[in-house]
């Protein structure tokens, strides 16, 4: 129990960084760029944890929460969910809800923490990621419900467990098809890339998450951006096991084909993210709208 | 095969329920038309009446009439959808409740046997429904046509089931009729555009000297 809760921190730990260093040389190379090192990611969080903090005097204790709170979410979620072929660490019944609304406590604190400083400008940026991500919630949870009607339990661990690999024959596979596209569109909502919002943009109305985070410096905001990337690896999981559900048995083969699928994953958010344009703000409603049919329907073909 | 093939259509269903400019719906109903060109081929496998009746629809649905469509809307100028009277959200909200209840339906309808288990009967009402909802809720003569036209395929749909009683004669002659249809209907929305300047369905009902 200790050593599997040991290897997923430390796996999630060391390798979160790295599909975003992949991601941007993905865009680097459509652009015709070389583009950053693949480990500038690891590079950045290092340089940060170095610098100072600077903290405005209007703030409060939430200011600094919302970091920390970002950064151990994931930590704890990532305990939840079987990475690969591994097992999850903790697995109770119920814990979906659990794992949802975990993401939804660090919203909470980021939109506080960003409420905080004062700045409307903040406060605008904070209204926007809430507003999205309630509209991706559905989905989400629709898309577990789906898995969860399937593999008959309630429970992270069974859903995405070896059970998985039989759906995929047994007649599911449309609905698993699916929840794969939808679930893929909230992983681009909830991580703030493109078509819903620019992670590199630095022009002020355009900025969703991005202003939020504009008051925090130093090792706050090295927090920030990890506990980001850790997010990022902990929602590809779940897509790249519903797309490899191959279990081999081995320990070290099914962290190779996860790992190659996280990476696989971010390949494929870096083609979108260089072939998309960014929508207008009130288009991503209508498709987050969409996404939440697209899941119900999935629904609808499990159950009938 | 064929429930993937289904599948897509359905997706399709939606894409233009929520699609607001013409060339993106106009290339939707021309790749559902593909699609279902491929259907008879999955569903009978490769005899003459499935070959038949697969390039006549590919041939119509798939390629000239999407062609003659995009041939009008570079005529008329008009590019998207402004408003229709009921907005893009709630007609897909509509089209999604209208695609549950065909497959609540289609489990009650006295059907053979063989077709209780799949998706075709379903996939053809909601596509049905759907061709509906797009005839009711837009504005535009064009898209109407769009809505015409995604009815057709639900009703083709429908006759793939019978293909194997229905002759040849007839369905040659749906298709040809479907052709004709919306050939007309091209040269009127030009007739209309030149005399209205707008292709504005509601902007008919008022008389003009």
């Amino acid at each position: 129990m200790i050593g599997r809760i040991t290897l997923q921190l430390a796996l999630l730990l060391i390798f979160a960084p790295l599909p975003l260093g992949v991601i941007n040389k993905t865009k680097a190379l459509f652009a015709g760029r070389v583009g950053p090192p693949l480990l500038q990611p690891y590079y950045d969080l290092a340089r940060l944890w170095r610098k100072g903090f600077v903290i405005s005097r209007t703030t409060t204790w939430v200011f600094l929460a919302g970091p920390v709170v970002g950064l151990v979410v994931p930590l704890l979620a990532a305990l939840l969910l079987p990475f690969g072929g591994l097992t999850a660490p903790i697995s109770f019944t119920g814990d979906l809800i659990l794992f949802v609304y975990l993401f939804g406590l660090s919203r909470f604190f980021t939109a506080a923490a960003a409420l905080d400083t004062g700045s409307s400008f903040e406060g605008m940026g904070a209204a926007r990621e809430v507003t999205f991500s309630c509209l991706a919630e559905p989905t989400l949870l629709f898309s577990l419900l789906v898995l969860a009607s399937g593999a008959k339990s309630l429970n992270l661990g069974a859903l995405f467990g070896p059970q998985l690999a039989g759906q995929w024959q047994n007649g599911n596979s449309a609905s698993l098809g699916l929840i794969f596209v939808a679930l893929f569109v909230v992983l681009l909502v909830e991580n703030s890339r493109i078509p819903f919002d620019d992670p590199n943009t630095h022009l002020e109305l355009t900025m969703v998450h991005e202003v939020m985070v504009l008051d925090h410096s130093g090792p706050a905001l090295g927090m920030i951006l990890y506990g980001a990337a850790m997010k990022l690896m902990v929602l590809s999981a779940m897509l790249v096991r519903i797309a490899v559900p191959a279990q081999t048995g081995s320990l070290l083969f099914d962290l190779l084909i996860f790992l190659a699928g996280l990476l696989m994953l971010a390949v494929l958010i870096g083609i979108v993210e260089s072939t998309m344009a960014r929508l207008q703000l009130p288009r991503i409603p209508q498709v987050l709208v969409g996404t939440t049919l697209l899941s119900i329907f999935a629904l609808i073909l499990v159950l009938r | 095969m064929a429930n993937l093939l289904l599948l897509i259509v359905i997706l399709i269903n939606f894409y233009t329920l929520g699609s607001a400019r013409l060339v993106a719906c106009i290339r939707g109903v021309a790749l559902q038309g593909a699609l279902l060109a491929l259907l008879p081929l999955a569903t009978h496998g490769p005899t003459g009446h499935a070959l038949f009746l697969g390039a006549g629809a590919l041939l119509l649905k798939g390629i000239f009439i999407p062609l003659l469509l995009l041939r009008t809307i570079r005529q008329v100028r008009i590019r998207r959808e402004v408003e229709p009277f009921i907005g893009f959200v709630p007609t897909l909200i509509l089209g999604f409740l209208v695609t549950a209840g065909a497959f609540i339906f289609a489990d009650f309808l006295p059907l053979a046997y063989e077709h209780h288990e799949g998706l075709y009967v379903p996939t053809s009402l909601a596509t049905m429904f759907s061709g509906f909802l797009i005839l009711i809720t837009r504005r535009k003569a064009i898209t109407q046509v769009l809505g015409y036209l995604m009815l057709e395929n639900g009703i083709f749909i429908f006759g793939i089931l019978l293909s194997a009683a229905i002759p040849l004669m007839v369905e040659a002659g749906i298709l040809l009729d479907l052709l004709v249809g919306v050939f007309v209907m091209g040269i009127i929305l030009n007739q209309i555009n030149r005399e209205f300047s707008s292709l504005n369905t509601d902007r008919l009902t008022a008389l003009k000297e």
